[in-house]
């Protein structure tokens, strides 16, 4: 299990971007994860992966969250427990990988912003697509929340979003102006 | 793994104290995870020969015969492996990205008969393996109502720490078998897993699968599943909720080699289904 230098994740950036008419192509995808509070005995924050599936469950993968400050690399012992992205494309993957892992994040909305044309959402063909968001906490819960969505994304449908009932709060998908990056 | 095959299931069974257990009792081994990520995880497993699924209420299983084969091929020890009054622990460490199969396996002759009183007698004794090139010495030439049978028994359950791979899933080609077409550490509740049976590597036609969801201390019914497998040998389950399942396997046919005249073989294992 051979691992690369933890590179800092560039693609989270806090948004407010403007909306402008160009191809979905030249712009960002942007995901927002509201990630609850929690009044619970013991805390810890979630580790979460998102990742976009065709209809053969082929996935391409936007993110994992995970503990990566653990000594011995331990926090990789409990990616596993994000068990659907661990199946679709986890398990193959050599973490951290630059651009797509970073550190866990605790409550409030965090917002990820990943350059389309610079990713491999380039590559995708046109078709139905679910973009999936799994949480799984520590002495926690599990949960896996999808938004079903054509590709390439259509600016008039935007934005497009579904709520989780104990893990996750909103998900949120639109598009954001590369230019802003 | 191939080449030791007899002597260590010979010891493997005897040790269990498992070979004639097994018409009334369960033997499994039970991992404490089938799906593993990070640095050289290490599983934990109990095995036990027991009434009630993955409720050690009878008898350890003696794990001395119990092999590990590595996702690389190599042959693994057990790491910590004690015997308690109801059940064996041990450990395991995955060093090595891929699958590993755990278990044990034994094949042998045995024979039932009466001798001139009348009396029932067999051979290997209660408990005990055979070594079939005692046959002709230990069972009288004129041994009343002789039946022989070729029996062999597989216990067996898989880890898989990263990605799944499937070197250790073919099979050796001895006894009764079961080759995985749905990878044995990818079963999720509400989908279908296919599976293959193998006797002495032929297509095990007809045989008789029970799963049983573990948990069984907890409900009234069993909530077996049956399945019988066709004329390749194969089957398949929709697992119904996640959770450890037992599967037994049974076959049974003429095709044994002389002495023998009935062919017999039976399969255990323990799978991890995961919430979908």
């Amino acid at each position: 299990m051979e691992k690369t230098l933890l590179k800092r994740f560039a693609g989270i950036v806090a948004t407010g971007a403007l909306f402008l008419t160009m191809s979905a192509e030249a712009r960002n995808l942007q995901v927002s994860i509201e990630i609850p509070r929690l009044n619970v005995a013991e805390y810890h924050k979630p580790y979460v992966a998102v990742w976009l599936e065709d209809e053969s469950r082929s996935a391409t993968q936007i993110a994992v969250w995970y503990d990566v400050g653990m000594r011995n690399n331990e926090g990789e012992k409990w990616l596993k427990d994000l068990r659907q992205w661990w199946r679709r494309g986890g398990r193959a993957l050599d973490v951290p990988v630059d651009g797509i892992t970073s550190a866990t994040y605790g409550p409030g909305e965090h917002t990820l912003e990943v350059s389309i044309a610079g990713s491999d959402l380039a590559k995708l063909a046109p078709g139905k697509y679910r973009l999936r968001v799994e949480a799984a906490r520590e002495v926690g819960g599990r949960e896996l929340v999808e938004i079903p969505l054509t590709w390439p994304l259509e600016e008039s449908e935007l934005p497009l979003s579904a709520a989780g009932n104990e893990e996750l709060g909103r998900v949120r998908i639109a598009l954001a102006s590369a230019s802003d990056n | 793994m191939k080449k030791n095959f007899t002597s260590v299931l010979v010891a493997g069974l005897m040790a269990a104290g498992v070979a004639m257990q097994a018409e009334a009792h369960r033997a499994w081994i039970l991992p404490s995870s089938t799906v593993l990520s990070g640095d050289d995880p290490y599983v934990t497993f109990d095995a036990a020969v027991s009434n009630t699924i993955f409720f050690p209420d009878h008898v350890a299983m003696g794990v001395d015969a119990v092999t590990v084969a590595a996702p690389n091929g190599k042959t693994l020890s057990l790491e910590n492996a004690s015997r308690g009054k109801y059940r064996s622990t041990f450990d395991l460490q995955l060093t090595e990205e891929g699958t590993y199969k755990v278990g044990l396996a034994s094949s042998g002759l045995r024979a039932f008969w009466k001798d001139a009183e009348g009396k029932r007698k067999m051979w290997p004794r209660r408990g005990q393996q055979a070594n079939d090139a005692e046959f002709e010495t230990a069972v009288p030439k004129d041994a009343k109502d002789l039946r022989v049978t070729q029996s062999s028994r597989r216990v067996e359950t898989f880890v898989t720490a990263g990605a799944p791979t499937s070197d250790v899933l073919k099979p050796e080609g001895v006894g009764l078998e079961l080759v995985p077409v749905t990878h044995p550490n990818d079963l999720y509740a509400g989908e279908a897993a296919s599976f293959k049976l193998l006797i002495d590597g032929e297509p095990a036609k007809g045989a008789e699968v029970v799963l049983i969801p573990g948990g069984t201390r907890y409900r009234d019914s069993q909530n077996e599943i049956s399945a019988q497998a066709d004329a390749e040998g194969k089957f398949s389950v929709t697992w119904p909720s996640a959770g450890q399942y037992f599967m037994e396997a049974e076959y049974e046919d003429g095709k044994a080699r002389a002495p023998a005249t009935v062919r017999r073989g039976s399969y255990s294992a323990t799978f991890e289904v995961l919430p979908l």
